[in-house]
């Protein structure tokens, strides 16, 4: 027995040597979460080739050490995120953490982050605002604008552009779907439209035939917030309800997850304008070398027409890490304090327009308003129709006024009147 | 019925006024307090009829569901995924052929050939034994969903309807009068959702002929009742049950067409389709035919108002009803004790 204990502690006093000679050659360990299950498991899809994509163009190497990769699997849900969390840190012991997708599940990881001050986590693409604004976390990055920050310029576009000044909303009804509104009710009731409804559906609803006939017809147009699956149903049974109002596009309800469904549904799109972190046909270089590089990554049956927002988001995230890890070398040693600081210090010159951390680790950086053409054999996509630079988390507003009288977005958040 | 009409004087007059009120409501022009209280009359047919379509999924794929329970005592955890492969099926031939109508022998046949096989060589070898059974099931469904999967990805499919259903049509039910001709207005509906609520009668109706007109159907009656007084009368007991296993699951796959006509199909699908036939065999009953088409309706319904008239608490509808039948009718509403 005495002989075992020794050896134990021999072994051990061995291992930690070994781990404090060889830090910087060591595998790095990453987690990688999305939504692989559920109703955004083709966002979830598409998430992952963003990431792999990055991480292929830096030869599967950061700082010269080898990477080992754990994949979590999450369903939009803040459970089963927190579950994929603790499997990748607790289980497996990654060193970073590359997600999550969803909104509400960017809100689990910001509090499990807490309680993990070893690990560092960088945000795949959710985008609930309170994840960065209500009580940030020190070891949480987000390195793409909130659902807020994707609706601006949208507003003001369809009301001055369009001459929408009446609308009503359909969106989801969880952090996402609030926050996403958020931006364009914020940007288009100060343009001076009015805001007469909004209706709000469970996230993973798939029959909306009865929220489809209690649309009010007396509006100039229709906000919806749906997204993946539920978004494909809803213009589906839209189509088969013969609906034909203006249709104005949350981020997600035309992004390339949509617009590639099979089917006739999404056709209903064509002309719809939309705001979010890309325009797909933007005719930027630096945007197209990204597109080519998607593109000839996988062939084309495994793979979108173009990145959607998903991928182009995990792709910016998972850049960012690398770029701050070369920076330090490598080296997390101290508890990664550099590497963190890297993080904050990091300009990201990304495909869609150079990204900055303001002081809560929140995206700074460029919305595109867009609208649906079709782009030759029954393809859609987003073309670009104006680009706002620098859109901050608090969409340009003194941040005390912000969070003090506008509030956290929910159902009745904001109120339909002139913020700017 | 006038049986009924003794037993339950009061219970009948309370079910003949509900359905005075429903066909007025249904048939009148409503008048401008009803508007100002409950909304308008467009978006309550709507809801209605909407739910009642609804409800004709939900029964087609509970149905088998509860039929293969009611007669083998098998909880097949796998009938999701039965009713996602059938849905995937009936694409890749309506894409292939260009035949929307093609699609439904097509999905019903491969899946009950699937269920035929299923049944021979797995469930066959583990009669009672509820545990294993259930275990088993939650596999075959686990394996299923990932092969899925695999073949499909995670892309949304829908079955495209064939033109002449595509779009709305008038019916003859009256929502209001346009202010400046006088003239009436009849309600639009999906043309799509009325084919479907109609092909859901039509099945429901055979399955109760089959089931009280024929032999097999007093077979199937029997077994439900007691299984091994009918296998020791004579009766070949497993040949009963690879037919209803079959023909279960066959129905499931053809739900899956319908409902990736009106819905879509994705990965997930499976589940959401698991939990609302097991729903709908708690409230209606375990086993009972016209029980699932009750607890379908019930369910259907619930959906579609709780969405359109309290948001908030639409998700929980489903399951309160649930509760109240648990608590009050353990055996569900046409189950037998």
């Amino acid at each position: 027995m005495k002989l075992r204990i020794s050896m134990l502690a021999a072994t051990t006093a061995f291992a930690v040597q070994m781990v404090a000679g060889s830090a910087l050659a060591d595998t790095l360990k990453i987690g990688f979460l999305a939504t692989l299950e559920g109703t955004y498991t083709i966002l979830g899809e598409d998430s992952k080739r963003g990431f792999e994509l990055a991480l292929k163009q830096a030869g599967h190497k950061i700082a010269g050490r080898d990477l080992e990769i754990f994949i979590g699997a999450t369903d939009a849900s803040p459970e089963s995120a927190l579950r994929a969390a603790r499997k990748v840190v607790e289980q497996d012991g990654v060193d970073i953490v590359v997600g999550p997708l969803s909104g509400s599940e960017g809100i689990a990881l910001r509090d499990y982050s807490k309680t993990q001050p070893q690990v560092t986590f960088i945000n795949g693409i959710s985008g609930a605002q309170e994840t960065t604004m209500v009580e940030p976390s020190e070891n949480f990055f987000r390195f793409n604008m909130d659902g807020a920050q994707w609706g601006m310029g949208l507003g003001s576009y369809v009301y001055n552009e369009k001459g929408w000044q009446v609308v009503a909303t359909v969106a989801e009804d969880y952090s996402f779907g609030y926050t996403n509104l958020l931006g364009f009710a914020m940007d288009f009731c100060s343009a001076g439209g009015e805001i007469t409804e909004r209706l709000w559906v469970p996230l993973g609803t798939k029959d909306f035939a009865s929220i489809i006939a209690a649309l009010p017809d007396d509006v100039d147009a229709i906000y919806l917030g749906l997204g993946g699956g539920d978004a494909v149903n809803f213009l589906n049974q839209y189509l088969q309800a013969g609906g034909d109002a203006n249709l104005i596009g949350g981020t997600i309800m035309v992004d390339g997850t949509v617009l590639s469904s099979k089917g006739r549904a999404k056709e209903v799109l064509i002309g719809t304008p939309s705001s979010g972190p890309q325009a797909d046909t933007w005719d930027d270089p630096k945007w197209q070398a990204f597109v080519k590089d998607y593109q000839d990554a996988w062939p084309p049956e495994e793979r979108f027409p173009s990145p959607s927002l998903l991928a182009t988001g995990y792709y910016n995230s998972t850049n960012a890490m690398i770029q701050a890890m070369e920076a330090v070398n490598g080296d997390l040693s101290d508890g990664h304090a550099a590497f963190r600081q890297a993080l904050k210090d990091l300009e990201l010159d990304a495909p869609n327009g150079k990204i900055t951390l303001d002081h809560n680790r929140q995206a700074i950086g460029s919305n595109f308003v867009t609208e649906v053409v079709e782009v030759g054999n029954g393809e859609l996509a987003t073309q670009l129709v104006a680009k706002i630079d620098g859109v901050s988390q608090t969409l340009g507003l003194d941040p005390a006024v912000f969070s003090a009288e506008i509030g956290t977005p929910s159902r009745e958040t904001p109120v339909c009147k002139k913020w700017f | 019925m006038r049986a009924f009409w003794k037993r339950h004087p009061i219970w009948s007059a309370i079910l003949v006024a509900a359905s005075f009120v429903l066909l007025w409501l249904i048939f009148a022009i409503w008048p401008p307090e009803l508007v100002a209280v409950i909304g308008k009359k467009k978006v309550f047919v709507n809801a209605l009829l909407n739910g009642i379509t609804l409800g004709a999924l939900y029964f087609l794929v509970a149905s088998g569901f509860t039929l293969i329970f009611g007669l083998m005592r098998n909880v097949n955890l796998a009938h999701g995924s039965l009713y996602l492969l059938g849905g995937y099926i009936g694409y890749e031939v309506a894409t292939l052929t260009g035949s929307w109508l093609l699609a439904f022998p097509a999905a019903f046949l491969s899946i009950a050939c699937l269920g035929l096989v299923l049944q021979v060589l797995v469930f066959r070898h583990l009669d009672g034994q509820d545990l294993q059974q259930t275990l088993i099931t939650i596999g075959i469904s686990i394996v299923l969903a990932d092969l899925m999967l695999w073949v499909w990805g995670g892309d949304f499919y829908q079955i495209l309807a064939p033109e002449m259903l595509s779009g709305p049509v008038e019916t003859f039910i009256q929502t209001g009068v346009k202010r400046s001709t006088g003239a009436p207005i009849f309600l639009k509906y999906p043309a799509v959702r009325l084919a479907i609520l109609l092909a859901a009668v039509v099945i429901g109706l055979g399955m109760w002929l089959i089931l009280n007109r024929t032999r097999i159907g007093m077979y199937v009656r029997a077994g439900v009742d007691d299984r091994e007084m009918l296998s020791a009368s004579g009766v070949r007991v497993q040949l009963v049950f690879i037919c209803v296993f079959a023909f279960g699951a066959g129905l499931a796959g053809m739900a899956g067409v319908v409902g990736g006509t009106f819905q879509s199909m994705a990965p997930g699908e499976d589940t959401r389709f698991l939990l609302s036939s097991l729903v709908v065999v708690i409230v209606g009953g375990m086993g009972s035919i016209p029980g699932a088409a009750l607890g379908a309706l019930l369910v259907g319904l619930a959906e579609q108002f709780g969405s359109v008239y309290m948001p908030t608490y639409a998700v929980v509808l489903t399951f309160l009803i649930m509760v109240l039948v648990l608590a009050f009718r353990p055996q569900g509403l046409m189950g037998k004790g």
